[in-house]
């Protein structure tokens, strides 16, 4: 009994004008929105997972609009094929073997020398590194060296006309770069013993501008290449060469005893010139040798540098996934959207008046739950396919079925909260059904229908990506593409170029990843049973 | 119970019979694809003749009925037409079944005990970092398209390994030809075949079981097996571990009829001549009695699981009354 002896300053009189029942709320009320908002921050995984897919929609949207894309192009252009397979190259790491375009390769003796031919020729390094030196398997001599992609693609012929010819020069005189290297005399003799300095099986290839043996390896002469250029005083370029049409002012290789002396009458050819004549008027094609690495540069205007690499069509795999993703996302927001709303309107009409209806409208659901999702895309793709194109009728076929789960959902919660006595108020007030159902049901059953709905679109482009990667839905055309297109394409490439498959196989998986740890948030974040537990 | 049963059974064989009716139609609407053999030529004679039998030249609700009598109940699935020219469909079909079942099978073996005993573990260790490691794990398997662990799988298993056991030792990328199912040479052509199908079973099962042996061990009878003197052990796996098996049961079940589908992907992939292929064939090419066949069997195959897996719990937890309003 100890508190008996509280003593008496301790007490002091209530004060009768100070009203304690009923106070006021000083904090602010919080609403349902702002609760789920709050609880799914508390979420840190899920967060994350909504800013990864905040970036990947991003990449989707804003690289096809600033990059451009050239997947259009590259149907009528068909030299983008010259690019074809160019690895991934970030230019931070270009001389680390990592990310910079560049690859391990065997490479037997032959190419070995070509490339370092190349390197010669140009002083671009097609061989960054030697990894292996000169081993021998079987009989033949091989290298284990890492190879710059984009260099090593050498050089090639290109035919031009008269102004592109003249275009290139100015080009090549403006920038310093040099795109268009001497043309070779591929019957080039030697003056002692009068045999051709260039094997026959070797005197159509671009990249071969020395001296050969019988196996195409060069010959040396004091540690240099005995080069083959076609020179001015060629006689036989010249009679070959129609020289009157022909005229280079422009960037000339080391060596050239025409580039210090522009007057040298020995000085190298740049191009072979044909002319053909319809009647007075004489027109020339210049056959020039080019670097393919430089010549993308004056063609398409930007250096040759992909991020993501290129696909077997010579297409930027980075603007083409982007362009497939844009696709495959607004697909899956689109069809979910329409899932949405199908469902609820069903599901309502299912859940809200139940006995009869309920049980028809069922069996209807029963019936289309019942047929495997691959049937009916495969039906409606041979039977739509032709009418309103793949995509449509892919569409129609993600629609037949794929509102089923949110009528399930709908049908639920309505049955959940019909009873209850505010629904009955209302409707003694006079309310009508639908007023019933969508102003005073609905809203109860949000929370599940925006989590379904978010999960339903990891699954749409699931979907979409296995059938196109199957085949059985073709989307690939100059316009479009999506990641499945994608994945089925690089898949015959994965033991040589697993890039091609790398890039969208990563970004599917990063979407669906994060998809789920998002929807998974919001699912917790809209469940209020949940409220209070995990703090 | 039985009457339970039985209205199910008689409602699902109504909507298979819908499903059915609608493909029919669906199928027979189509124009009819000239048959790959040569005008003249035997095979074309055959098909033709067979074509005339089926009544593809009679108006469409007398093909239904034939469609009807001989084949659905009688059969008779007609020739196939351009992959196997006049060879029975029945017959080929019957014959990628094996391959189909050998690698769903053997994953089936292998994933069921390790998802069960990852669940397991994850729940026993619930919060600590051995849950958050095989919960991540679950997660990201579970979320990753199988198809893209399968391009992972047949880099580093058949391309890689090769490289990094000097030219010794690599998967074969495809399923070794041949009849010869259970010898230890095809067990290892189709190693990466079962590891990409069985991944994703794994984490699927690891996720459920960890799901529901949770809520379990927070029960209070849970409580009352310990104060009773019960070891941890014991209580686990008497009490825990038999109620948690309730939901999970029909899953595995579920599972086990679904392999006869198989899975498209895989079987692409890894080049097993199973079902999956032929059905992509059969829609590539067009090859309508094939289509027909398949269309069939995977309504068949889902519905029947559907069905199987909603009786089975009845028969798992003796609390479930079957059909109770």
């Amino acid at each position: 009994m100890e508190n008996m002896n509280i003593s008496k300053d301790k007490f002091r009189f209530a004060d009768p004008t100070r009203r304690t029942g009923d106070k006021k709320f000083d904090t602010k009320q919080m609403s349902y929105a702002k609760d789920v908002f709050v609880r799914f921050c508390k979420n840190k995984s899920s967060v994350v997972a909504a800013i990864i897919i905040c970036l990947l929609v991003l990449f989707a949207i804003f690289v096809p609009i600033f990059c451009n894309t050239t997947y259009s192009e590259s149907l009528t252009d068909t030299y983008y094929l010259k690019y074809s397979y160019l690895l991934p190259k970030a230019e931070i790491f270009v001389g680390t073997g990592f990310w910079d375009g560049t690859s391990e390769k065997t490479v037997n003796v032959n190419r070995f020398n070509m490339l370092n031919a190349l390197e010669a020729e140009t002083g671009y390094p097609a061989i960054t590194q030697i990894v292996k030196d000169k081993y021998v398997d079987g009989n033949v001599e091989y290298y284990d060296v890492r190879i710059d992609s984009y260099i090593s693609n050498g050089m090639d012929f290109i035919d031009l006309t008269e102004e592109q010819f003249k275009e290139l020069q100015a080009w090549q005189n403006e920038t310093g770069v040099q795109v268009i290297y001497p043309a070779v005399n591929v019957k080039a003799k030697d003056p002692k013993t009068g045999k051709e300095l260039i094997a026959k099986t070797h005197q159509t290839d671009p990249n071969v501008w020395y001296a050969t043996d019988s196996k195409g390896n060069p010959k040396m002469s004091n540690g240099e290449y005995i080069s083959c250029y076609a020179t001015e005083d060629n006689s036989r370029f010249q009679s070959l060469a129609y020289l009157d049409y022909y005229e280079y002012d422009s960037l000339r290789v080391d060596g050239d005893p025409a580039k210090d002396n522009p007057n040298a009458d020995n000085g190298y050819i740049y191009a072979l010139v044909s002319a053909t004549r319809v009647g007075e008027k004489i027109t020339c094609s210049y056959r020039v040798r080019v670097l393919l690495n430089n010549y993308f540069q004056y063609r398409y205007g930007h250096e040759a540098s992909f991020l993501f690499g290129t696909n077997q069509k010579g297409q930027d795999i980075l603007t083409r996934l982007a362009a497939g993703a844009q696709f495959s996302l607004i697909l899956a927001i689109c069809i979910s959207a329409v899932n949405l709303f199908i469902g609820a309107i069903y599901g309502a009409i299912e859940g809200f008046y139940g006995g009869t209806i309920d049980l028809v409208m069922e069996r209807i659901s029963d019936v289309l739950g019942g047929m495997p999702s691959m049937v009916v895309m495969t039906l409606f793709q041979l039977h739509l396919a032709s009418k309103v194109g793949p995509v449509w009728s892919m569409v129609f076929a993600f629609v037949l079925t794929g509102w089923l789960g949110m009528a399930a959902r709908t049908r639920m919660q309505f049955y959940r909260f019909k009873r209850q006595e505010y629904v009955l108020s209302a409707r003694t007030l006079g309310a009508s059904d639908s007023r019933l159902m969508f102003k005073h049901i609905f809203p109860n059953a949000m929370g599940t229908l925006i989590t379904g709905s978010v999960l339903m679109i990891p699954g749409v482009i699931f979907s979409e990506s296995s059938l196109t990667y199957l085949g059985i839905v073709n989307l690939e055309s100059s316009t479009m593409t999506s990641v499945g297109t994608l994945l089925s394409k690089g898949n015959g490439m994965l033991s040589t170029y697993p890039h091609i498959i790398f890039w969208p196989a990563i970004f599917i998986s990063l979407l669906e990843i994060s998809f789920n740890l998002f929807g998974n948030g919001l699912r917790d974040a809209f469940n209020p049973s949940l409220k209070g537990i995990e703090d | 119970m039985f009457k339970y049963v039985l209205k199910r059974l008689l409602l699902m064989f109504c909507v298979f019979m819908i499903i059915i009716t609608m493909c029919f139609f669906l199928v027979k609407l189509l124009p009819n694809e000239p048959p790959a053999a040569q005008p003249g030529s035997d095979s074309y004679n055959i098909i033709m003749m067979k074509r005339e039998a089926m009544g593809y030249n009679k108006p469409l609700p007398e093909q239904y009925v034939i469609f009807l009598t001989k084949t659905l109940f009688g059969g008779d699935w007609g020739l196939s037409e351009k992959m196997y020219p006049s060879r029975s469909v029945w017959e080929v079909f019957t014959s990628k079944l094996p391959a189909t079942m050998i690698v769903n099978v053997y994953t089936m073996i292998l994933s069921v005990p390790i998802g069960l005993m990852l669940g397991i573990y994850a729940a026993l260790k619930k919060n600590k970092w051995q849950d958050h490691l095989i919960s991540t794990g679950v997660m990201v398997f579970i979320s990753v398209p199988g198809y893209v662990y399968c391009f992972l799988i047949q880099y580093l298993l058949c391309h890689k390994m090769i490289e990094w056991t000097g030219g010794e030792f690599g998967f074969p990328l495809q399923m070794l030809p041949g009849n010869d199912y259970f010898s230890w040479e095809m067990f290892i052509s189709l190693v990466p075949a079962i590891l990409s199908l069985g991944l994703g079973t794994i984490a699927g099962l690891a996720r459920y079981t960890r799901a529901e042996l949770c809520e379990v061990l927070t029960q209070e009878y849970m409580l009352l097996a310990r104060t009773k003197g019960l070891t941890r052990g014991q209580a686990t796996v008497r009490h825990a571990l038999r109620n948690s098996m309730v939901p999970i049961f029909p899953m595995i079940l579920g599972e086990f009829i679904g392999i006869i589908g198989g899975s498209l992907i895989v079987e692409q992939i890894f080049g097993i001549p199973g079902v999956g292929p032929l059905y992509l064939d059969s829609v590539n090419v067009r090859d309508y009695n094939f289509y027909l066949l398949l269309n069939t069997f995977y309504t068949l195959i889902g519905l029947v699981s559907g069905i199987v897996v909603d009786l089975s719990y009845g028969f798992v937890d003796p609390r479930i009354r079957m059909g109770e309003r």
